[in-house]
């Protein structure tokens, strides 16, 4: 087993990003991830931190408007980039159709998972304004929920589009 | 949100914080001068220490603190909720893969993992047990020193303890037919989505501890004693887990973190990965027989059921659920004659702990597979075998427990009759159906205080966990009704030892119950001094004033809360103040300790395809129908009993830990270890409640949330059988082990090292 390499002083990066609207200038460790900057630098704990290898989908945000696992995207990758967290949903506190279905439809039940599932499905709904149940199903497939949500969170998405499309 | 009522569905009380990422929960919860942890540990799963060298680590520059036994107190304090058997840090000892030998705790976590990395632990690694048949091998390595084992029959085996219930006259019993089949069920583990995380911060002459306990009181109680504190001088702040389980309920890392804290003089915080959730909770694998006696017409005339649980290296809460998880496993039918012989047996692997059904699934799993292979062995419908034999209202299905409580036939029937159970099935369909049952509290304490504020607006403290099943809306949902407050006027308090009265926990689906009695009676008290109040501002005697769901009934007119207490306060102001318990004590020499106070009961039916060139099981329509008594949100209920049939679909379709020779784990983490996605449901799921209003709830409701995972994997199973033949015993139905139940009938299913 080899030890990890002892931290010496942090090569660190000075990056440019736009977050939630607003452009933010930062000193970033180049191995850092977004999640992690997101987190602890910007204190936007909304995305979350859960298997770290991008197969739960938890620290999901937009970057560039392409739904990601932030804990997959190194902070330098975001240079210059715009990045939307489920903070940056609401406006002015006001819930977006999508995070109010998301509570009528009883989609939500713990809520660890809820940021990612919120931010994945926006980005679906913007990408595809008329999904199937199967669309949807697959699209957020990459978002894993273990209190079981799935039906009403499909619901949620496909209720969405269906008042939308009024 | 007005008039919002029990039996409505209301939007979750909290649900604005989670959809916005406004939720705090622990790993999100930073303190000025916090220290980041990281654990040690070594890559087997039996080994002796022989010593630890801490000077690398310690001179990696922004580490504060490296703790070994040699920085607790010594003997090494070791706590548990049932024995006090684990060690704040392994003693000389690792007892499975992931045991922490050491911490670190450092100014990043970066820096406290890498100097993690640099502790050098000098160790023998030894045999370890990590299968049943291992643990009970004449030669197999003892999880536990005989010697702290003193006056126990047992003290030279693996087996901690051996849990015999039974009734009648088995050895005399005679039926027509005999099924006796073993069974396996997989060790899993609890996989919610926020890993565990802990955060504590001394705090004047206490400590204040953050944990996403399930059980901040009895937390609260372990630290105190540990750390030599009165009760008083322990703060447990405890945020809504981001999912519990039941692999929350009891102390894990929060005594080292505590230690650390202590030690450092600065707050301490622990965040797992996924990986080392993996080795901290877990359900516990079970190896079940099961011989079932049956007469021609399909009455059972008795069972006999052996059940090894593999409960890993400490006990945690995991003999409870051997005993009580075990103790309804005949199922909720007249069985004349019964023995069931289950045994909890120690390994060198992670200690299990609760997991939603507590013990129920496992046995479960063989005695409903065996009476559908009854039924199909006796030319019967396997429902209405069930049918026959399934106690009715008031039957006392095991003699010395409460007798059934609910009509469990319209349960079945309802959800046959919503699977067309009758209906002809396509071709390559099949079906099959199953009955769960569970016991609920056993016994339990819970207190609330309820406080109506001067402007009718209202303060719920319950000390219930809200980890998703939506407890604080439930309260909400009380309050708002008996004191005629709009939802969104009533604040809930939860999950603050300081502030919130005791309650003993939350598990066995008992808070609706045991917490909603409380909160209710806490409503009842200011009830009684609003009606003082009312007979007081009106001349009246107390007796002709009734307050009832939010509205004060004088014997000429009918005044709301406000227009009663705003007169009564006066220009003082003030509150109406109530406080409310409720208690269910033990029963001393009961086999549980008390009898039921409800039971979970659940019918759930499945058709299903199976191909047969991949062994991938489709299923086609999914039926689960749960008996809760009154559901007082009925959209949460909905959702907690799809939620537990998904959840039912992991162990019994995917999911199991695999092992090496070396007993270490080899699939830590989410790519190796899968849980059901949103493309593995059912292409159809329905589900329905009946509510009779039989329950000892508010409002005649029962606890529900665990019924509808009970019973997943037998009808599963059943519908794979009448669809495709293949006749499995041992979980998850991978698709290899259908695929290879289909081509290779005659080979042994498959032993995975689990």
């Amino acid at each position: 087993m080899s030890a990890r390499q002892v931290p010496g002083p942090t090569a660190t990066m000075s990056i440019e990003v736009t977050v939630n609207g607003q452009r933010r200038v930062l000193e970033v460790a180049a191995h850092h991830t977004l999640l992690d900057v997101l987190r602890d630098d910007l204190g936007l704990t909304g995305a979350k931190e859960c298997c770290l290898v991008g197969e739960c989908g938890a620290c999901t945000v937009l970057l560039d408007g392409r739904p990601v696992d932030s804990c997959l995207v190194l902070a330098v990758e975001a240079d210059g980039g715009e990045v939307t967290t489920v903070e940056g949903l609401a406006v002015d506190g006001r819930l977006t159709p999508l995070q109010a279905a998301f509570l009528d439809e009883g989609g939500v039940q713990c809520g660890f998972c809820i940021p990612g599932q919120v931010v994945a499905a926006h980005a679906l709904l913007r990408d595809n304004p008329h999904p199937t149940l199967e669309e949807v199903q697959e699209g957020m497939a990459g978002n894993l929920c273990r209190c079981g949500c799935y039906w009403q969170i499909s619901e949620a998405i496909l209720s969405t589009a269906r008042e939308a499309g009024r | 949100m007005t008039g919002i009522r029990v039996g409505d569905s209301p939007q979750r009380v909290g649900g604005y914080g989670r959809v916005t990422g406004q939720q705090e929960y622990v790993a999100d919860i930073h303190l000025p001068g916090e220290l980041h942890a990281s654990l040690v540990t070594l890559p087997v799963a039996h080994a002796r220490i022989r010593s630890i060298d801490t000077s690398a680590a310690e001179a990696v520059p922004g580490v504060r603190l490296v703790m070994t036994p040699a920085d607790l107190p010594d003997p090494m304090p070791r706590f548990g909720p049932q024995f006090e058997d684990r060690p704040v840090l392994a003693a000389g000892e690792v007892l499975y893969h992931g045991e922490p030998v050491a911490a670190v705790a450092a100014d990043t976590r970066e820096i406290a993992a890498a100097a993690a990395d640099l502790v050098r632990v000098d160790y023998e690694e030894l045999p370890a047990a990590v299968t049943v048949a291992a643990a009970l091998a004449p030669d197999a390595p003892l999880v536990r020193d005989p010697a702290l084992r003193p006056n126990d029959p047992l003290a030279a085996t693996n087996v901690l303890r051996e849990h015999r219930v039974g009734w009648g006259d088995l050895d005399g019993a005679t039926a027509d037919l005999v099924v006796e089949h073993a069974y396996s069920f997989p060790m899993v583990t609890h996989f919610a989505i926020e890993p565990h995380a802990y955060i504590a911060a001394p705090q004047g002459d206490g400590i204040v501890v953050w944990s996403p306990i399930q059980h901040p009181n009895w937390l609260q109680k372990t630290l105190a004693r540990l750390l030599g504190l009165p009760l008083s001088k322990v703060r447990v702040l405890a945020p809504d887990p981001g999912g519990g389980f039941g692999g929350k309920q009891h102390a894990k890392y929060e005594p080292l973190v505590a230690f650390m804290a202590r030690r450092a003089g600065r707050p301490v915080r622990l965040v797992l990965s996924l990986e080392e959730t993996f080795q901290a909770v877990r359900r516990a694998a079970c190896e079940i027989n099961v011989r079932t006696g049956v007469d021609r017409d399909g009455t059972i005339v008795f069972q006999d059921v052996a059940a090894d649980y593999l409960i890993g290296a400490y006990a945690d809460i995991a003999d409870r659920v051997v005993g009580k998880g075990s103790y309804p496993g005949c199922g909720p039918y007249r069985v004349p004659a019964a023995r069931i012989v289950a045994r909890a047996i120690l390994s060198h692997t992670v200690p299990s702990t609760a997991f939603r059904g507590f013990g129920n699934p496992q046995v479960n799993w063989g005695v409903e597979s065996n009476l559908t292979d009854a039924a199909i062995a006796l030319g019967l419908d396997p429902l209405e075998l069930r049918l026959r034999n399934l106690a009715r209202r008031g039957e006392a299905f095991i003699p010395f427990d409460t007798p059934a409580d609910g009509d469990w036939q319209q349960t079945v029937r309802r959800a046959a009759e919503l699977i067309h159970w009758d209906a002809p099935k396509p071709a390559g369909r099949g079906r099959g159906i199953a009955i769960g049952i569970k016991s609920g509290p056993t016994t339990g304490l819970s207190y609330a205080t309820v406080r109506l504020l001067a402007d009718g607006s209202v303060v719920v403290y319950a000390g219930t966990s809200d980890m998703g099943q939506g407890a604080r809306t439930v309260f909400a949902q009380i309050a708002a009704h008996e004191l005629g407050a709009a939802l969104d006027w009533v604040t809930v308090v939860m999950g603050d030892t300081i502030v919130v009265p005791y309650d003993q926990q939350t598990s066995a689906s008992r808070s609706t119950v045991l917490m909603g009695n409380a909160v209710l009676a806490a409503c009842r008290e200011i009830q009684a001094k609003l009606r003082a109040m009312a007979a007081g501002l009106h001349g009246l005697a107390e007796a002709d004033v009734v307050v009832d769901a939010g509205v004060v009934r004088l014997p000429d007119r009918e005044l709301t809360v406000l227009e009663v207490l705003k007169p009564g306060l006066g220009r003082l102001g003030g509150e109406l103040v109530g406080n409310g318990e409720m208690r269910k004590e033990d029963e001393p020499g009961h086999p549980l300790g008390g009898s039921a106070a409800f039971f979970e009961f659940n019918c759930t039916a499945v058709e299903a395809e199976v191909d047969h060139d991949t062994g991938d099981v489709t299923l086609t329509r999914y039926v689960t129908v749960s008996d809760v008594g009154k559901a007082l949100n009925p959209l949460q209920v909905k959702m907690q009993d799809e939620g537990a049939a998904i959840q039912g679909l992991g162990h019994t379709l995917m999911e199991h830990y695999i092992f090496d020779e070396a007993g270490r784990i080899r699939n830590l983490g989410a790519i190796d270890y899968r849980i059901p996605t949103s493309m593995d449901l059912p292409l159809e799921m329905v589900s329905d409640l009946v509510e009779n209003g039989d329950g000892p709830g508010p409002y005649g409701s029962k606890g529900m949330s665990e019924g509808a995972l009970l019973c997943v994997s037998a009808a599963v199973a059943a519908a794979v059988r009448d669809a495709s033949g293949a006749v499995i015993r041992d979980l998850p139905l991978s698709p290899e082990r259908v695929w290879r139940a289909l081509h290779e009938p005659a080979r042994v299913p498959e032993e995975v090292v689990s």
